[in-house]
This record gives C-alpha cells, sequence and structure tokens, in this order.
C-alpha cells in the first residue's frame, strides 16, 4: 500500500508537471501568434516636436533597444566604435594636419549615441572656436531649426550655422534620434538635413534631373541609403555664414568634389610646414560607397549596416548601427553563400591591400613635405613652388578621401585603389618638381610600415 | 490494488490527466498540429518565419507544379514521416526557445534530399550531365547552386 501510494504521488507531480509545460508552450504559441499579427502598439503620440528616442521607444521597443546599444564600443582591425586616438596609431597624420584642428584631435567616431557627447568633448571644439554648423550632424536640430526660423527650417538651419558652437550647442538636447531619419505620422524613411537635401539635388541636377526632391521621388530602397548619407558624406562650411554644403554639384567621385573646391576656390587650411592650400576630407562613406559593387547591385547602407533581424515571429532592422564586421552573419550572410569566417577574411583582405596602400601614399606625402622644406630652405619662392605646393593638395586630398572614409577601401575596393596610387603618383612628381630648386641632400623622413 | 482510503487520491489525479490531455488536445488544434501532416504550403509558415520563403514561392515558376514538400520531404510514406518527425522537433524546439542562427540555412541532410528530389523531375534533362565523368552519380553538380531562385527566394 505504501509502495502504490508513493507512485500516485510521483505521477501526480508528473502529470503537474506535465501540465504546466504544456501551458507554457501554449501561452508561447499564443504570443507568436500575436505578434505575427500586430507588430506596432501606439501607446504615445509622436509629433515633428518629439525629438526624445525614449518616447518613440514606448511605440517601437525593439528599434529603440538596438538604437541603445549604440553606446557599444568595440573595435574592429581598422576601425570599428571605440575612440581611440588615430594621431597616436598613425603619427604621420600629426604632419599631415599641422597647423589644423584634426592634429589637436583626431579620434575614432563612437556610435549614433555618442554623436553628441563627442562633439562636446573633443579638443577641435574645445581648443578652436566653431560654427553652429556643426551640429547639422552631431544632434537632432529640426525642431530647434524650425523654431530659430520661425516656422522656417531652412532659414532657422542657416541661423544657427552662423552661431558659435557654444551657443547654438545650447538649443539642442539629443544626438541622432528617429525623427531624423523617420516620419513621426507614418514612420516613413525620410530625409530632413538641408546640407543633404540641397546636396543630392545637386547631384541629379548634374545627371540632368531638375528639382530633384528625394523625400518625394526616391525609392524605399534609394531612402536606405540616403537616409545614411545626411551625414556620412564629405562637407564643408561655405562662406562667412558657415552653410554646411555638400559640394556635389559636379558629381560624386574624389576628382569631381576636387574640383568643386577648386572652383570655389575653398581651402579648409594653410598647411603650417609648407603652406599649401589644403583641403581636409571629412568622412566620404557614401560617395566612396557610390562608386562601389554593392551600390552598383542595389545594396543600400542599412542592409549591412541595420541588416534585417528575426525576434519572435517578428522581422525587424537593426537598429545598433554598427560594423557589418561586427555582425557578419547578418550582414553578409544574407545575400553570400559563405560561411562567416569566409566572408571576414575577404573583408579584411581588401582592407588590408588597401592599409599598405594608404601607408605608402602618406609616406609619399610627408616625404614630398620633407622635399618642399629644403627647397624652401634652398630660397625657393611661393611661385617656384606653386606647382609642388597644387599637387601637395590634390596628393593630399586623395590620400584623406580614403583615411577620413570609414571603411579602409571596402565601401569601393578598386576606387580607394585607385584613389591612393593618384595620391602616391602626385606626391612623386610634387618632389621631382621641388628637387629642381634645391641641390642638398634631402634628408626625408623614412617610410614607415602599414599601421 | 486500489483501497478506499486511497480511491479519493485516484479520482484526483484521473482528473488531473484528463485536464492534461484536454489542454494538450487544445494546444495541439490552436498550434493547427494537424495541418503537419497535410501537404499544404501554408502548414510550413506556421510559425511565421518562413512567411517570406512561403510568399516567394508563390511567385516562383515552380509554384504551378510543386509545393515545399515536394522538393524537401522523401515521397515514400515512412521515410517522409520520418523526416517531417525529426525537422519538425528540431525547428519546434529551436522556434519556441528561440535559439537559432540567422540566417537560417538548410542542414546538409536536407540539402542532399532536395537535390535528389529535383533530379526525380528532371532525370531526363540532367542525365547527360549526370553521365560526365567528373560530374559522376557522387559528384552531382548542385542544380540550386546556379538554378538558386527557381524554388523560392533567398537562397542563404
Amino acid at each position: 500500500m505504501e509502495s502504490s501510494r508513493w507512485r500516485l504521488a510521483g505521477l501526480s507531480i508528473a502529470v503537474a508537471i506535465a501540465t504546466f509545460l504544456v501551458t507554457l508552450l501554449l501561452t508561447n504559441i499564443f504570443q507568436r501568434k500575436q505578434e505575427a499579427q500586430q507588430a506596432y502598439l501606439p501607446l504615445v503620440r509622436l509629433s515633428e516636436d518629439t525629438v526624445d528616442p525614449a518616447e518613440w521607444g514606448k511605440n517601437f521597443p525593439r528599434q529603440y533597444d538596438g538604437y541603445k546599444r549604440t553606446v557599444d564600443t568595440e573595435r574592429t582591425r581598422y576601425g570599428g566604435s571605440e575612440a581611440f586616438q588615430k594621431l597616436d596609431t598613425d603619427p604621420r597624420l600629426r604632419r599631415i594636419f599641422e597647423g589644423y584642428a584634426f592634429s589637436l584631435d583626431y579620434r575614432e567616431e563612437r556610435g549614433h549615441a555618442y554623436s553628441l557627447k563627442d562633439q562636446d568633448e573633443t579638443e577641435r571644439t574645445k581648443k578652436k572656436v566653431q560654427p553652429g554648423s556643426c551640429l547639422h550632424c552631431h544632434a537632432s536640430a529640426v525642431p530647434a531649426w524650425r523654431k530659430l526660423g520661425g516656422g522656417d527650417i531652412m532659414k532657422g538651419f542657416e541661423l544657427m550655422c552662423a552661431m558659435p558652437f557654444q551657443e547654438a550647442r545650447k538649443l539642442v538636447d539629443h544626438p541622432v534620434t528617429c525623427l531624423d531619419c523617420h516620419d513621426p505620422k507614418t514612420m516613413a524613411l525620410r530625409v530632413t538635413r538641408p546640407g543633404f537635401i540641397r546636396g543630392i539635388s545637386a547631384v541629379k541636377k548634374s545627371q540632368g534631373v531638375d528639382n530633384y526632391d528625394p523625400n518625394a521621388m526616391a525609392t524605399h530602397q534609394e531612402m536606405r541609403s540616403y537616409v545614411c548619407g545626411q551625414c556620412h558624406v564629405e562637407y564643408y562650411f561655405a562662406g562667412d555664414k558657415k552653410i554646411v554644403t555638400y559640394p556635389w554639384a559636379k558629381g560624386l567621385k574624389v576628382e569631381e568634389v576636387e574640383s568643386y573646391y577648386d572652383e570655389v576656390k575653398f581651402s579648409d587650411w594653410k598647411h603650417a610646414e609648407t603652406g599649401a592650400s589644403v583641403l581636409k576630407a571629412q568622412h566620404p562613406e557614401f560617395e566612396m560607397w557610390s562608386q562601389g559593387v554593392h551600390a552598383r547591385s542595389g545594396v543600400a547602407c542599412a542592409d549591412c549596416h541595420m541588416p534585417y533581424m528575426r525576434q519572435g515571429a517578428l522581422k525587424v532592422s537593426d537598429h545598433h548601427v554598427r560594423s557589418p564586421l561586427l555582425n557578419i552573419e547578418r550582414a553578409c550572410l544574407t545575400c553570400h553563400p559563405f560561411s562567416a569566417q569566409e566572408m571576414k577574411l575577404r573583408a579584411e583582405t581588401i582592407q588590408e591591400r588597401n592599409a599598405k596602400l594608404l601607408a605608402r601614399a602618406e609616406d609619399a606625402l610627408v616625404q614630398l613635405f620633407d622635399e618642399i622644406k629644403a627647397a624652401r630652405n634652398a630660397g625657393a619662392t611661393d611661385e617656384q613652388l606653386q606647382e609642388s605646393l597644387r599637387l601637395q593638395r590634390t596628393a593630399q586630398f586623395r590620400c584623406d578621401f580614403v583615411n577620413a572614409e570609414n571603411s579602409m577601401g571596402f565601401h569601393a575596393p578598386q576606387e580607394a585603389a585607385r584613389i591612393l596610387g593618384e595620391a602616391i603618383d602626385y606626391a612623386r612628381q610634387g618632389q621631382v618638381a621641388a628637387a629642381r630648386f634645391h641641390s642638398a641632400p634631402v634628408k626625408r623622413t623614412s617610410a614607415r610600415s602599414a599601421f | 490494488m486500489i483501497t478506499r482510503s486511497n480511491r479519493y487520491q485516484v479520482y484526483a489525479l484521473s482528473g488531473l490527466i484528463g485536464l492534461l490531455v484536454g489542454l494538450g488536445a487544445y494546444t495541439f488544434q490552436f498550434a493547427q498540429g494537424l495541418s503537419y501532416f497535410s501537404n499544404d504550403p501554408n502548414a510550413c509558415a506556421n510559425c511565421h518565419i518562413m512567411r517570406e520563403h512561403l510568399a516567394s514561392w508563390q511567385k516562383s515558376s515552380h509554384h504551378t507544379r510543386a509545393v515545399c514538400n515536394d522538393c524537401h520531404m522523401p515521397h515514400q510514406l515512412l521515410p517522409k514521416l520520418l523526416t517531417k518527425a525529426d525537422n519538425g522537433w528540431n525547428h519546434s524546439v529551436k522556434f519556441t526557445l528561440q535559439n537559432y542562427g540567422d540566417p537560417i540555412r538548410i542542414r546538409p541532410a536536407n540539402a542532399e534530399r532536395t537535390h535528389e528530389n529535383c533530379i526525380r523531375c528532371h532525370l531526363d534533362l540532367v542525365s547527360d550531365i549526370r553521365s560526365l565523368p567528373a560530374h559522376s552519380r557522387t559528384q552531382d553538380v548542385d542544380c540550386v547552386h546556379c538554378h538558386a531562385g527557381v524554388g523560392h527566394g533567398p537562397r542563404r
């Protein structure tokens, strides 16, 4: 009797556990079915003035969760999101940027969540006077522009550009936010940055399309790159009012951008060592990508940097924007039927080849500085050195176009190599042109190996 | 032997078992369990994550002639049921516990069976290719390596 009682008790417990598990399974299936039916539960009303991403996060918790994770810092071989000092990893850059704010501080940029903080903290805004133009991209500024311009966003934008940075900074609170890329009513992708809206219109005009409006005329897939191209581009501050302008009127290639700058007679600064009027490329990711095979195949920035991922029964795009090298499975394998290891090897091979070329280009540039200095010491005038100084400008811009572009050539491998090949050639031509004016042996900076 | 003293316990246990059976039956019905014994392609998208495959199959060249099972399952009853059980178990465990690789990729054994099913229908067309020494029976060229989109959308 004792044993049958124990058996009964054991059986009861087993049945209870089984019932517990079946109920768990039932609710799990129910939850997945719910997810599949309704992807979006509007809890708060969003408007053009809802800058705080946390508010958007109440309606879109999955996307907000990804956005918050952009605080993660993780280094890849050549970049990533950790704020390492590039001036230390590549000391040539101190000479290349001599006389310019980038010789004070050139840290790798961190994730979206830091875009405003990084700008507050860089020595470039602390030790040098910068305009409010920086906030065009470093902050979510549309509502502030609207307020400043009395309802006119473009007017407010131009007013803010002309303000000193510290003063303009008081008008904004958030780094890049939801509002910058999404319409709060429909969630449709949109571009809001005036520099891009005018810039892409200029590109299209150069291709024969007048009055191009990306928000009205671009396809959804184009918008998945345009929203990124709002900021990840080459730009300059035009005129005394420091209007953020994208130099795209002749096209997106490096020589087209350069020829635009030559035409409007723009230089970022006068190189302290040689006296050349030179340009600093910013971060022309959009321009470089547009010359590559991925762009050619219709692959958008978001396809690799914000790939779709499955969460329960849902498919969401990953708002933890980061290097695809940190997310190879989703970023690459969705299209490429190979292993993650193989794809990483391919990407890093491309990067390594470009890094080696870049190192040679920087060596050539620094040795051009040596040559120009030797010519100056021998009494060569600005006029005599005109050709060398012009070649320095053109070589230096090409070198920097690849260096500042955050993919170490990956966004368009052959284009990056072409640009670096030209940079090396122009720098050596500049040396030859300067060598005529002195006979002393030049103490050339010895070439460094790659990074 | 059931004695008077534990009769009530037996009643209680029977009740519990009844509850489990009922709940289990309802869960099975709620999860459309019977559909998995059918050939209906919609059953494959029951767990939602196969929706893009189902949607793209509907636009593919094969959708008028072949459903999921025609390409992905063996065609004899017992092997078919066993294959369904094997994959069904894997899929439900992984989907319920949400631990699977993304993007989803076909397992080698399943890929091989799919390849056999290509040949099952297209043997007349491919027998010449297969007779080449380099493409012997042991070294078939994988049909979908080139014909990637014939069944359904993204093949990964």
